[in-house]
C-alpha cells in the first residue's frame, strides 16, 4: 500500500458520496425500485436514468485509468479481467435478481437504509450478511475438497511422513 | 411518491459514478457493494479497514438523509418474512454471481465487461419475473 491515509480517506469519501447518490437517485425507496422491476404494472423508468448517470460519469474514470500505471494511493489497480460467461455467473445473477424483486432492496440501498428504514432494512441486511457468509464458507469448503481430491488422484506429496 | 423522477435519478446516478471513480482512481478498487461487504466477512482478505470505512461512509449518508430528508428513505412494502428471505437470497446470489447492481450494473458496464453485461441483463430480468410472480400470487406483503 503506497499511502494508507489517502487510501482510507478515499474509501470513506467514496462511501459517503455513494450513499448520497443512492438517496438522491431514489434507490433507497423500495417502492420506486419495485416500480422499475414491474414494466407490466406501475412502471417507473427512473432507475434507467440512475444507471445512465452513473455510467456516464464512471466511463470518464476508465479513460483516465487507461493513462495511469497505478492508482493515487495504492500499489495497483485491482480490476476484474475475466471474460468467460459461466453458469455460476448467470445462476448467481438470477438468484440475486429474484431476491431483489422479493425485497425491493439491493445491497447498497439496504445498507444506506439502515439508519431510517427501520426493521425492514435491518431484517434484509442481516439476512444478506448471513447469506454471504454461508456462501463464502460453502465455496471455501468445496475448494478444499476439490484440492484434496486432486491431491489424492495425483502423486502423493513428497517429503511427508504418513503417521497412522 | 414513486412517480417518474428522471432529473434526481440522473443527478444521484452521477454521484454514484463519481464515488466509484474516486475509489477506482485513488485506491484502484471496484465500488461493488456486495464485493466490499463480502470481503469483510472473509478471513483471507487482509484489507478489512478500508472496507469498513467505505461502509461507514454509506451509513453516514443514510443517517444524514434520515435526519434531514426522512421521506428519502422508504420502507419496503414487503412483509418481514419476505425481507428475511430476500436478504438471504441476495447474499447468496451476489456471492455466486460476483457482484450486484453496483459492481456489475455500474462499474462493469462502464468498462464494457462482457460478464457484467450478461449479469446485469440476467438480474434485471429475474427481478422483473420475481415482481410479476409475487404480484400474481398476491404474496410478499
Amino acid at each position: 500500500m503506497k499511502n494508507n491515509l489517502g487510501h482510507n480517506l478515499s474509501a470513506l469519501a467514496s462511501g459517503l458520496v455513494f450513499g448520497a447518490g443512492l438517496v438522491i437517485s431514489g434507490m433507497t425507496q423500495p417502492q420506486k425500485v419495485l416500480g422499475f422491476l414491474d414494466p407490466l404494472g406501475s412502471f417507473d423508468a427512473s432507475l434507467i436514468f440512475v444507471m445512465l448517470g452513473a455510467i456516464a460519469v464512471h466511463l470518464i474514470a476508465y479513460r483516465v485509468r487507461a493513462r495511469r500505471s497505478t492508482p493515487l494511493f495504492s500499489a495497483k489497480f485491482l480490476v476484474p479481467t475475466r471474460r468467460d460467461i459461466d453458469a455460476k455467473l448467470l445462476a448467481g445473477a438470477f438468484i440475486f435478481g429474484a431476491g431483489w424483486g422479493l425485497g425491493g432492496y439491493c445491497p447498497g440501498p439496504g445498507i444506506v437504509s439502515l439508519a431510517g428504514g427501520g426493521l425492514p432494512a435491518l431484517a434484509f441486511v442481516g439476512a444478506m450478511l448471513l447469506g454471504m457468509f454461508v456462501t463464502i464458507q460453502a465455496e471455501a469448503l468445496f475448494a478444499r475438497r476439490k484440492a484434496d481430491a486432486q491431491a489424492r488422484a495425483g502423486e502423493p506429496p513428497r517429503g511427508q511422513t504418513v503417521t497412522s | 411518491m414513486h412517480d417518474f423522477t428522471p432529473i434526481s435519478a440522473l443527478v444521484g446516478g452521477g454521484l454514484i459514478g463519481l464515488a466509484a471513480s474516486i475509489l477506482l482512481l485513488a485506491s484502484g478498487r471496484i465500488a461493488g457493494i456486495s464485493g466490499i461487504v463480502g470481503g469483510m466477512l472473509q478471513r483471507t482478505s487482509g484489507d478489512v479497514f478500508w472496507r469498513t470505512l467505505f461502509v461507514l461512509g454509506m451509513l453516514s449518508a443514510g443517517a444524514a438523509a434520515a435526519l434531514w430528508a426522512p421521506d428519502s428513505i422508504g420502507a419496503s412494502p414487503r412483509s418481514l418474512p419476505s425481507l428475511l428471505a430476500a436478504g438471504f437470497i441476495v447474499g447468496v446470489g451476489t456471492r455466486l454471481g460476483n457482484g450486484c447492481t453496483s459492481g456489475h450494473g455500474v462499474c462493469g458496464i462502464s468498462r464494457f465487461s462482457v460478464r457484467s453485461v450478461f449479469a446485469t441483463i440476467t438480474f434485471i430480468a429475474a427481478g422483473m419475473i420475481s415482481v410479476r410472480v409475487i404480484t400474481w400470487l398476491g404474496a410478499g406483503s
